[in-house]
């Protein structure tokens, strides 16, 4: 598989405002995503987490080093419309990223703005809220919808535009847990159809131990980037950084630590109740 | 006693119009004094609308909301009290800081209670304390400050007016797991210092289950259960059926207990679990690492 994302040696800082220092939040990040990955970035408030998704579509750019997404660098100017076109972003608050008042007329409005014909329009809208489960409420207001549903609307919009990639940066953080599950279903049900690349950043550690890959960000540097059962069994270092591991990890740690025979990659409630099994019957 | 209590509490929206809506239907609820309450209850359950209704921040459609007994709606005069002795702290408060000092806008509650200088100071001073702010934060804007920080100010203000009941709804939305066991364990121990009654609005099981007394479920405008934590947590396959989560421990137990391994408890935390398995396990020599 080809890399989709490359990013080299990455490093941006937030500008002074006069009387203070320039903030440095990323400090030299090295980065490469394949083609068709799921990935989730995890890190507490002020790890440099959301600075770096921003890079991707260009909302920021680099005050050193390189982002090329899709063989575009990010910095080039005359390529945003195309960049932003192959990576879509999905933020935190449904609310604001809605700009319409029907649910159909929102998810079309960024192929209105390509040009893209009346005919070709109504086919990627139809296409992208059945994608999302949303067809039904093609002629709904959005106020009218929950939380999860007009996040499943704003991901439609995106689809529709056919992107390669889509940077969600902490979508379910204002859902319930209904809506939640919904909004991960979607993702993963996109990933795995239509091959996007997802890059899922989140405070969830449920959320992440479903993805193919976690990159873990620390004061601006990626501290781990692995398979989730690879992240998750450095459990004290991951609760170092302020982060949580799953509970079915943390219990095998504990029981580990204790002195009993239980693998330190759990992360499935499956493997947990086996492991619990196992003890009891040695 | 009874501190809090609902007879018969209905709320409908828009009465007349199309769009009406049963919020609360017929809810009868008693919350004891000085308990630590969790409230669930998917969006569009109605937790929020009765949340409102025990500072009188909504009159019932029909219905009584009773504080220490007596009748809130009895002398419409009063609300104002009843807003002194239960406050209420909103999702996002962060939304509501509006003052040029941290100190000023703690201080606004107690100063609108027409406390004097000296009151308002010790209150201040206190609250900061308890929700972990340290005092040179005080002279600073609160605009400076991180998201996290801004929310304990918020939660402080609320605090410092010391209200007899105190109601957070989803204090911990949006932030880290750092962040989310800071401001949880600080309200933790503000109840431990001033044994007040406490609701706290959450979607996180995991989260409940490290705190509460007692556990409110609404589900359909109704009250789901009212319960001790534990006989809450012994209903999760019908709390997983009506939407909420149930903790991944517990559904690890659940599932235990179907294959034959019971241990005749709930388990809804990671250290109970873990002290639970130990007790079990020991003298099974063969479990052993070495």
């Amino acid at each position: 598989m080809k890399n989709i994302i490359e990013i080299s040696n990455l490093h941006f800082s937030y500008p002074s405002d006069g009387d203070t220092d320039p903030v440095e939040v990323l400090k030299g990040i090295d980065l490469t995503i394949k083609e068709g990955e799921f990935v989730a970035v995890l890190g507490h408030n002020g790890s440099g987490k959301s600075t770096l998704a921003k890079h991707i579509n260009a909302i920021l750019l680099p005050t050193e080093g390189k982002v090329i997404v899709d063989g575009i660098d990010t910095a080039d100017e005359s390529q945003l419309f195309e960049l932003r076109q192959r990576a879509g972003m999905v933020f935190q608050n449904p609310d604001n990223q809605i700009v319409s008042s029907v649910v159909e007329e929102d998810v079309a409005f960024a192929l209105e703005n390509l040009g893209v014909p009346y005919e070709e329009m109504r086919r990627r809208v139809d296409e992208s809220l059945k994608a999302v489960n949303m067809y039904d409420y093609r002629q709904h207001s959005p106020s009218q919808l929950s939380g999860g549903q007009k996040q499943r609307i704003a991901i439609a919009g995106i689809i529709a535009m056919r992107p390669k990639c889509i940077i969600l940066d902490e979508p379910t953080a204002m859902l319930d847990p209904q809506g939640r599950r919904e909004v991960m279903a979607t993702i993963r049900k996109m990933n795995r159809e239509q091959g996007i690349t997802m890059v899922l950043i989140t405070h969830y550690m449920d959320e992440a131990a479903q993805c193919d890959r976690i990159v873990v960000m620390d004061k601006g540097t990626v501290a781990l980037d692995d398979t989730p059962r690879e992240v998750f069994s450095h459990v004290e270092q991951v609760m170092e950084i302020g982060l949580d591991v799953p509970q079915v990890t943390e219990l095998a740690w504990e029981l580990r630590k204790a002195g009993y025979n239980v693998p330190n990659d759990i992360i499935t409630e499956e493997e947990c109740v086996e492991a619990i099994q196992h003890l009891f019957q040695a | 006693m009874a501190i809090l209590e609902t007879r018969q509490l209905t709320y409908t929206y828009s009465i007349g119009s199309p769009f009406e809506k049963t919020a609360v239907d017929h809810v009868d609820l008693k919350i004891e004094e000085g308990e630590m309450v969790g409230v669930m209850g998917h969006t569009g359950s109605g937790k929020s609308t009765l949340i409102q209704h025990f500072n009188g921040l909504l009159k019932p459609t029909s219905g009584q909301v009773l504080l220490d007994g007596q009748d809130i709606w009895a002398d419409k005069k009063k609300i104002r009290d009843v807003r002194f002795q239960v406050g209420l702290v909103f999702q996002y408060p962060e939304y509501q800081i509006f003052e040029e000092t941290v100190f000023k806008d703690i201080a606004f509650g107690p100063r609108n209670m027409g406390l004097d200088e000296k009151e308002i100071k010790r209150r201040v001073l206190e609250t900061a304390h308890d929700i972990g702010l340290k005092e040179e934060l005080l002279k600073r804007s609160p605009f400076d400050l991180s998201g996290g920080q801004k929310r304990r100010v918020a939660i402080a203000g609320v605090m410092a007016m010391e209200p007899k009941v105190l109601i957070l709804d989803e204090p911990t939305a949006g932030l880290d797991p750092a962040g989310r066991d800071k401001i949880l364990s600080h309200i933790k121990q503000y109840h431990e210092r001033k044994k007040n009654t406490i609701l706290i609005v959450s979607h996180s099981m995991e989260d409940i289950a490290g705190f509460a007394d007692k556990i409110l479920v609404m589900n359909k405008a109704k009250l789901f259960c009212y319960d001790d934590t534990e006989k809450v947590f012994g209903r999760a396959d019908e709390i997983s059926e009506i939407g909420l989560d149930v903790p991944q421990i517990t559904k690890v137990f659940m599932e235990l207990k179907k294959q034959g391994l019971d241990f005749g408890k709930e388990v809804f935390t990671v250290p109970y679990a873990r002290d639970l398995l130990l007790k079990h396990l020991q003298g099974k020599a063969g479990a052993k690492l070495c």
